[in-house]
Order: C-alpha cells, then sequence, then structure tokens
C-alpha cells in the first residue's frame, strides 16, 4: 500500500511533471537557496565572522554612527557596533526554526483536524468546520500583536501563536480531501475487507494526505518566516540581543537613511527566505497535484 | 436570502468568539490591570479601589457579562494610559486608516488585475512568467521592508513623496502603494487563472467561432466573468488590510488605527490593543457581508433566495 499519490510509486523512472520540477530552473535555484540558509542556520557559529553579540569598538564611527559595509564588516555595523553579517547568519537560526517548528506544529493540526472531521463525520465533523469557518474570519495579523504583546513576547510565544493561528486553511483542504478519499475504491474494499477504522486511517486515508501537507508545510513556511519577521518589526516577536532578521530592522528602522544597510540586508533576506519557500512549494503543487493548473512559472 | 441570513448569524458568531477571546486575554494578562492603571507608585489602597472601580473584584462570570453589554453597546473600556475611551479613540483614528485602506485597494487593483490579464493573454509567455514571478515577490515581501524601501527611493534618494507623516494626497500614495503592491500579486494570479479559465469555455469559443473580433471577446465576453472572484476578494482584504495597516502606518507614521496600535504596544496600553482586534473583526464581518451583497449585483445567476 504505496498509493502516496507519489508518482514515483506508479512508473519506475520520473513522470513527466517531476522531471519539469527537476529542470525548473527558478525551482532549482530556490532548491538551493533553502538549503544555503539550512547550512546556515546550522552551522552559524562557524560561518559568522564575529560574536554577533559583541559592541566592537571600531565598529561605530567617531561621531558614534554605525559603519557602512566594507573589508572588515562585510554588511556594516548596527547602532551599537555589532557585525551586522553575523547577526544575519545568526537571524536564519530564528526564521528557520520559526518556520520548521512553528509551522510543522500548524501543519500537524491543520492535517488531525481535517482528518478527524472529514473521516469521523457527523456532529464531530461540523463542529470542527464550524469552528475552522469562525478561524479565517478572525484577524490573524491583529490576533497575533495582541497575542504577543500581552503574553510577554518571546520566541516561544511567537511560535505558539504562529501554530495556532497558521493551520486553518490546510484543515479545510485536508477536509476535503478526507471526504474524497473516503469513497475511493481502495479505501472502501480495505473497509470491506474488514479493516478496522484506525487501519483505514492510518494504512490508507494518512498517506494520501501526504502530498498535501508537504506543499502546504513548504508554502506555510514561508507565512511563517514573514509573520515572524512582521512581529519582530513591531516589537512583539523575537527580543533583543536574539537577533532575528525583522528585529534588525525594528532596531535601526530610525536611521534608515543614514544607515541603509540595516533596512536593506535583512529585508533581503526574508524576501529571498520566503520566496524560495513560495517557489518551492508551487513547484512542488504542480508535480505532486495532478488538478494544479500551471501559474506560469 | 437563506445564505445572507446565515451569513450574518455567522458574523454575530465571529464577534462573539472575538470578544470571548479578547476577555479571555485581559484575564490571563500576567499584570494586574488595576495596578497598570493605578501606576507603579500608587499605594495598595489605591490600587484596590481602581479594581473595585473597575469591577475586577467580581466573579468572572459577572465580569463577563458585564463585559459583553458594554461591548454590544459600544463601549470597549478606557484606555490605561490617556485617560480616553478606547471607542472615541478608535472611531476618531479610524477614518484616516479608512482613507488609506480604500486607497490601498485601488492600487491593488490597477496593479493587479491588468497584471493578471496581461498574463493570462499569452500564458507561457515571457511577459506571463515575469508578471508571475514579480508577482511572487510581492507577496513573498514583508510590509515594512517594502514600506521602507520605497521611502528611501522615492522620498530620501529622490524626494518626490514626503517622508512619512499624513494630510495632503502626497502623503497617501507610498503607504497606499505598499499596502497595494503586496495585494497585488495575490489579484494577479487570481485573475490570471480565471481568465484562462474563462477563456477556454464555450461561449468564449463560439463568440471567437462567429468572428468576433479578440479584443471584443476578451472585454466583453471574458473579463466580466474573470472578474467576479476579485469582489470577494475585496471583501476579504478589509479585514486583511487591518492587520496590514500597522505595519504600513508605523512606517509612514499615518495617524490611523494603526498606529495607535503600535504606539499602545509600546506602552501595553492592553484596552486599546484588544479594542481594535474587536473592530478589526467588525470589519472583516462587514468586508464579507459587502461582498454578500454585491455578488448578485455583478453576476445575476446569483440569487440569494
Amino acid at each position: 500500500m504505496t498509493n502516496t499519490g507519489l508518482p514515483q510509486s506508479q512508473t519506475r523512472g520520473l513522470t513527466p511533471r517531476w522531471k519539469r520540477f527537476w529542470r525548473d530552473p527558478l525551482v532549482m535555484l530556490a532548491l538551493l537557496t533553502v538549503v544555503v540558509l539550512a547550512l546556515m542556520a546550522v552551522f552559524a557559529p562557524q560561518l559568522a565572522p564575529k560574536n554577533p553579540d559583541l559592541n566592537f569598538s571600531e565598529g561605530l564611527s567617531d561621531m558614534g554612527a554605525p559603519i557602512a559595509p566594507n573589508s572588515n564588516f562585510w554588511f556594516g555595523t548596527d547602532l551599537l557596533g555589532r557585525d551586522l553579517f553575523s547577526r544575519i547568519v545568526y537571524g536564519a537560526r530564528v526564521s528557520l526554526l520559526i518556520g520548521v517548528l512553528a509551522n510543522g506544529a500548524a501543519v500537524l493540526i491543520g492535517v488531525f483536524i481535517g482528518l478527524i472531521a472529514g473521516f469521523v463525520g457527523g456532529i464531530v465533523g461540523t463542529l470542527l468546520m464550524r469552528f475552522t469557518d469562525l478561524m479565517t474570519a478572525f484577524p490573524v495579523l491583529l490576533l497575533a500583536i495582541a497575542l504577543t504583546a500581552i503574553l510577554k513576547p518571546s520566541l516561544w510565544i511567537v511560535a505558539l501563536v504562529i501554530a495556532l493561528l497558521n493551520w486553518v486553511s490546510l484543515a479545510r483542504v485536508v477536509y476535503g480531501q478526507v471526504l474524497g478519499l473516503k469513497s475511493r475504491e481502495y479505501v472502501t474494499a480495505a473497509e470491506s475487507l474488514g479493516a478496522s477504522q484506525t487501519r483505514v486511517l492510518l494504512r490508507h486515508v494518512l498517506p494520501g494526505l501526504l502530498p498535501t501537507a508537504v506543499v502546504w508545510g513548504t508554502l506555510g513556511i514561508s507565512t511563517s518566516v514573514m509573520l515572524e519577521a512582521t512581529l519582530s518589526f513591531l516589537g512583539v516577536g523575537v527580543q533583543p540581543p536574539t537577533p532575528s532578521w525583522g528585529g534588525i530592522i525594528n532596531e535601526s528602522q530610525s536611521y534608515f537613511t543614514s544607515a541603509p544597510w540595516l533596512v536593506a540586508f535583512p529585508g533581503i533576506m526574508i524576501l529571498l527566505t520566503a520566496l524560495s519557500f513560495n517557489l518551492l512549494g508551487e513547484g512542488l503543487r504542480e508535480a505532486i497535484d495532478p488538478s494544479a493548473k500551471r501559474t506560469g512559472l | 436570502m437563506r445564505l445572507l441570513l446565515e451569513r450574518i448569524f455567522q458574523g454575530i458568531l465571529v464577534l462573539l468568539a472575538v470578544s470571548v477571546l479578547t476577555f479571555g486575554l485581559a484575564v490571563l494578562l500576567p499584570a494586574d490591570p488595576a495596578r497598570m492603571v493605578a501606576g507603579p507608585s500608587a499605594s495598595v489602597q489605591t490600587v484596590n479601589n481602581i479594581r473595585h472601580e473597575l469591577g475586577l473584584d467580581k466573579p468572572i462570570l459577572e465580569q463577563f457579562i458585564i463585559y459583553l453589554g458594554k461591548v454590544v453597546r459600544g463601549d470597549l473600556g478606557r484606555s490605561y494610559k490617556q485617560s480616553i475611551n478606547v471607542t472615541e479613540l478608535l472611531l476618531s483614528r479610524l477614518p484616516a486608516t479608512l482613507e488609506l485602506m480604500l486607497a490601498g485597494i485601488v492600487f491593488e487593483l490597477l496593479l493587479g488585475v491588468p497584471a493578471g490579464i496581461l498574463a493570462a493573454l499569452r500564458p507561457g509567455s515571457f511577459l506571463d512568467r515575469g508578471l508571475m514571478m514579480l508577482s511572487f515577490a510581492g507577496v513573498s515581501l514583508p510590509q515594512f521592508v517594502l514600506g521602507l524601501s520605497l521611502l528611501y527611493v522615492f522620498a530620501f534618494k529622490f524626494p518626490i513623496f514626503p517622508l512619512g507623516g499624513f494630510g495632503t494626497i502626497a502623503h497617501i500614495i507610498l503607504p497606499a502603494l505598499t499596502l497595494g503592491i503586496s495585494g497585488a500579486g495575490w489579484y494577479a494570479r487570481v485573475v490570471r487563472s480565471e481568465m484562462l479559465e474563462v477563456l477556454g469555455q464555450d461561449y468564449v469559443r463560439t463568440a471567437t467561432a462567429k468572428g468576433v473580433l479578440r479584443s471584443v471577446v476578451i472585454t466583453r465576453h471574458a473579463l466580466k466573468n474573470a472578474l467576479l472572484p476579485v469582489i470577494g476578494m475585496i471583501g476579504s482584504d478589509i479585514g486583511v488590510f487591518m492587520g496590514g495597516v500597522v505595519v504600513v502606518e508605523s512606517v509612514f507614521g499615518w495617524a490611523g488605527v494603526g498606529k495607535l496600535v503600535w504606539d499602545a504596544i509600546r506602552v501595553v496600553d492592553i484596552p486599546v490593543i484588544l479594542g481594535v482586534v474587536q473592530l478589526g473583526a467588525v470589519m472583516i464581518v462587514i468586508g464579507n457581508l459587502l461582498a454578500d451583497l454585491a455578488y448578485p449585483l455583478a453576476d445575476p445567476r446569483v440569487r440569494y433566495g
């Protein structure tokens, strides 16, 4: 029972959809960026040329202003004379931690709620989907701001809030898919052969949801990273001195005309990260989901 | 009619849920609200008096019912830091925010819709791929990065627009453009896929086969139907923008509701933050209702009842 919807199980080699995935230069560029970002986060201590929390006396000009990018400070320094390049390398840790952990939790919640609602059905299903509908009508960013502002902002609170808010659309998609899968021949066949409900759920329905979870998980990393950056920018996200890309921009916002590198570099990093995960997710969707339309990329 | 009533009912449910949530948050608050109103130097006696005044010594359920009664009457409590009613504060700032949102929607439509149409006319072309790439970049760029970049280029390097503040037409362009660009990406993608779908349909092919000019087919036959989902998108934008304005208004110093939140975060003025969350929920409900009401006007096939 390897019907995971993945085409490899049907044909030996790569199907045209997967061939297109591996040959799309944009998708491959996105994949490469993601790998580089992951390496950056994991090996930050080895890659960062300087201590990200150290205030260098040569990191500030005689007037006490931050220093523009040069051969010593590759991305310049911040308002406290810290090395921006090292802080950005370490900032990848925060972004990817949120992207993997918080978004991973959101994916689990979404799959769980959609799966239970679709598989169990009845009153439980209706109530769960009504609750999901209700969540779609919530002002997500405002709620995230309120939650993090009230619960003393920290990395873990941000992760928790993102996990609690980001599952909604996935739950709806999963719900629809489970309804579809339930009526598929191989599922009804398993049922008529006497397989228990749990077995059907775990062996036959759950694997069918894997492609959806992978696609939404990838796209969701992009949303989570941007949400974390926005919260940190507003001052209710990751708190200083922990370097986060949004936080760096928050700290230096009022100096952006005299020290534009303090906004430009972290900004480019956020864009690159969000864009790469978006492109990768879109590419995966086209490769995995037979009903996906070409988005033109 | 039934669907509409259902929507209204759902809207009321959302507002109720948000009220429960905001009340729950206020209860969960690690800091003592009475202490926050009184200030750090007030005596225990004063704090107790304020607690009694605010009704915080009553049982939770009673507090909640009183709170709900107040919310229904539009009373969102008092700001901790400014001795003014939150509702008054919100209403005084709302017009500026609505102005900005409206301008944002205009930019969103001006950028997103033509981009989507152009992309759909030649699917797979260089133009199509370029526009879709741009739309991806648009939705992947956080608004504060975009806003600060626009400020740097168009207000600092080339001082065409003022460096923040509000009042004139010139002030609104950059913040509205920031809201618009980040939304336009979604519009472009939806319009493109709708256009492609509509262009492949029988009645469009019939029109083409009859020899109707392609430009007429596109504008008269295809466009009208392809733009229908845009109505719903504008409706939900009203809610999405409520979050966006917090970022955009604080970047540009636009004195609306969003700037209020930014300032309230700095001084942990909880009633103001929670008040804006409730306002946001109201806006979402209104936005979705307006879209529901607009559908039958735009599409005679849609009728409620």
